[in-house]
């Protein structure tokens, strides 16, 4: 039994409802009690499960309802994935040569850190972000497995575009197991750094920023790289004059600035 | 050139960051920059050939250029020589001994630390298992104050970290009320803001610096944002208390940073010069961690634990109120699991304390590291018996903006529970004086009949 009351009549119940943190939980002695050390429990057991999760290519093309070229990094596995970053952010030997074009957008769906993410929330982003960009010409859409951000640098070079969005899975955190990142690079090649990139985060539904408002935001800044010829931090800082749509209670959504110990890039 | 033939084969080992490498315990983040051991035996034999080391070979061969590091130029140049003396003698192997030893008493480790370096503390530790970790640390004290006394024998400290996605104001006094509630906030209440605006920042140094006024606590205050944010908010006239940096252990690691120990020096003394410390005059809060320098391409070559040591010696001159290592926070690319960040926090703990350091640890992991709530219970208990001068309080221990796992307000009472500890004596006060706490210095339940407990409730609607 808890040594002190939870629930109604409770005089912290003011501190429960005015943040999303894990406030006035009770105690039992100096512990949780059981009910808040099990939802604990529960949503690192998700975000542990979001992590592990394989993406199923097929799955996702169908999702996507259109034809994509499914292509892996040189991580053979989840473990060599999670231990050494810079497999993720290249493919894999062998690759085939992906079809080169005259193409002004690449689109790449990845699994990043939560396959659940992208299963989740991809295929309806994707979709919206080619309704808002019918005009332009985009290469055939490709799905990474076992990739970080940086794979989209040599598939947008193989590809010939002028532009790449990677729709990745975010590493997940307690309260969202299935956060979806979409980070655009424009003149995309090997090599290019974090701080060349644009980012819109917490795309999720519900919790997060959902797919139409987020297809919105990449569209965008889409137009905005393709007009000016770059993305990064300069254009970062033009896209604040637009109107933010950070949502109360949610990480900042929106493009923020890059760096290079940002976990799970 | 250094050697060990371990039966009829011979371990060579090109310099001194090539030997330290190889006898650093094994971790994800060195093999990730391709260092360390090839195999278990040359682990060991590096390990015997760095017990052989004369420390003042540490002093010579510099695992970062002295031309091209300002701080290597830092530790050489300020490395006290009359405080040396007592070691100069020892090998790498005898001064374990001698840290070990029951001759040498905290007076002793104290005296001697402006004469240790971080590449003596980050040999030596090589060849130290953790239990020797825990009893070294646990002799040493590092006190330090600002509005109460931090470090002291038996107390364990716990900075209030009441962060809230969107720097909501409300929100953030509700974690900061709640974590007071519960006996934590002694080392510091300290918030990492969602984002670098100024205002915002200044708007929550306004709020904690209200409540801390009305209910006369003890305590500092701290927006964790970029030191050149904290002089502009200086200047504007904002109530700093403490002056906040992310540092690391080379000179281009900290350019990464944005920072230089030039910018530092000029924060250190324009926050001094506020004049807002009251019981001493540390004001400077610093964060470091294994795998900074790698993460920013700029690790020399060098092992990420000999580069951690570094940034103590970074910290060092500014003489701060708290240090702590963010252990399990940058991921299982550079500490891959429980057992790795374990030891890392014992490593951190150690060679900050070795430095005359005050150390505090910020015990914690990320969702896709191979840890979990447990791994947190036994690091966290581990530091407890070494002596930790402070850990992380976050509510329930899910930090809901930086998206991590810390320790938590309920964790900070279990391991004063179960060791003995009590929070700095002037918040101890402060918590009895308004009714918090009770028989044997456990923390009571919200009592709505205190006035001050209530009155703390009400600043949730005032912020």
């Amino acid at each position: 039994m808890a040594d002190t009351p939870v629930g109604r009549g409770d005089p912290l119940d003011v501190l429960r409802r005015a943040t999303p943190a894990r406030v006035a939980l009770g105690r039992a002695g100096q512990g949780l009690p059981t009910a808040p050390m099990l939802a604990f429990q529960l949503a690192h057991a998700r975000a542990r499960d979001a992590v592990r999760a394989e993406l199923d290519p097929e799955r996702m093309i169908r999702a996507l309802a259109r034809p994509a070229i499914v292509v892996s990094s040189a991580a053979a596995d989840r473990a060599a994935y999670l231990a050494d970053p810079n497999l993720g952010r290249r493919l894999a030997p062998g690759t085939p040569a992906l079809p080169w074009g005259e193409y002004d957008l690449a689109i790449v769906v990845a699994d990043g850190l939560s396959a659940t993410a992208l299963h989740a929330h991809a295929a309806p982003v994707a979709a919206a972000l080619l309704a808002r960009l019918a005009d332009l010409r985009i290469a055939p859409m490709v799905v990474a497995r076992q990739a970080r951000v940086a794979i989209g640098d040599p598939i947008g070079q193989g590809l010939g575009a002028r532009l790449v969005v990677v729709l990745i899975g975010e590493r997940p955190g307690l309260s969202a197991a299935d956060s979806l990142g979409a980070y655009l690079t424009w003149d995309p090649r090997p090599g290019r750094r974090d701080s060349e990139r644009n980012c819109v985060s917490n795309i999720r539904e519900p919790g997060g920023l959902a797919p139409a408002p987020a297809a919105d935001k990449i569209a965008w800044l889409v137009r905005a790289a393709l007009r000016l010829g770059f993305t990064g931090v300069d254009l970062k800082d033009r896209e604040e004059i637009v109107p933010r749509l950070d949502l109360a209670g949610a990480r900042p959504s929106g493009a923020r600035r890059i760096f290079r110990s940002d976990p799970g890039l | 050139m250094y050697a060990c033939d371990l039966a009829g084969t011979r371990y060579g080992f090109r310099d001194l960051k090539i030997l330290l490498a190889a006898a650093t315990p094994f971790r994800s983040g060195d093999q990730l920059a391709g260092l360390g051991a090839a195999s278990a035996e040359e682990r060991i034999a590096a390990r015997y050939a760095l017990a052989d080391l004369p420390l003042d070979t540490l002093l010579e061969d510099l695992v970062v250029p002295y031309e091209s590091d300002e701080v290597t130029r830092l530790i050489i140049d300020t490395h006290d020589k009359a405080a040396f003396a007592e070691i100069s003698h020892l090998t790498v192997g005898a001064f374990r001994e001698w840290l070990l030893s029951n001759d040498t008493d905290a007076a002793r480790l104290t005296a001697v630390a402006p004469g240790v370096t971080p590449e003596m503390a980050a040999a030596v530790c090589k060849l130290m298992r953790n239990q020797d970790l825990i009893a070294v640390a646990r002799k040493i004290t590092v006190t330090s104050a600002f509005r109460n006394t931090l470090g002291l024998p038996r107390r364990l400290a716990v900075r209030l970290q009441p962060n809230h996605a969107t720097d909501d104001l409300r929100g953030v006094a509700a974690s900061i009320i709640d974590g007071l509630l519960m006996g934590c906030g002694d080392a510091v209440i300290g918030v990492n803001p969602a984002t670098d605006n100024i205002d915002t920042a200044r708007g929550l140094l306004e709020l904690i610096d209200d409540i801390r006024l009305r209910l006369e606590i003890p305590t500092q205050s701290c927006v964790l944002t970029h030191v050149t944010n904290t002089l502009e908010l200086i200047a504007l006239g904002a109530p700093v208390d403490l002056t906040f940096q992310s540092i690391a252990g080379t000179e281009a690691a900290n350019r990464g940073f944005g920072v230089d120990l030039a910018l530092l020096s000029e924060a250190h003394e324009a926050t001094l010069a506020l004049g807002r410390h009251e019981l001493g005059d540390n004001v400077m809060y610093f964060e470091t961690g294994q795998g900074s320098a790698l993460s920013a391409d700029a690790h020399h070559g060098v092992d990420q634990q000999t580069l951690e040591a570094r940034a103590y010696a970074v910290a060092r001159p500014f003489r701060p109120l708290l240090v702590n290592s963010v252990v399990g926070f940058i991921g299982p690319e550079y500490l891959y699991d429980g057992k790795q960040i374990t030891r890392a926090g014992l490593e951190d703990h150690f060679c900050g304390k070795l430095l005359g350091l005050p150390m505090g640890v910020d015990v914690c992991y990320t969702n896709h590291a191979a840890a979990d709530q447990d791994d947190m219970d036994d690091l966290l208990t581990l530091l407890g018996v070494a002596g930790v001068n402070f850990v992380m309080g976050v509510p329930g221990a899910d930090d809901v903006m930086l998206n991590y796992q810390s320790t938590s307000f309920h964790d900070a009472l279990y391991v004063r529970e179960v060791l003995g500890l009590r929070p700095a004596p002037e918040f101890e006060a402060w918590l009895a004086r308004i009714g918090l706490s009770g028989g044997g210095g456990r923390i009571l339940p919200y009592d709505q009949a205190q006035a001050a407990q209530q009155e703390l409730l009400g600043r949730l609607d005032h912020g």
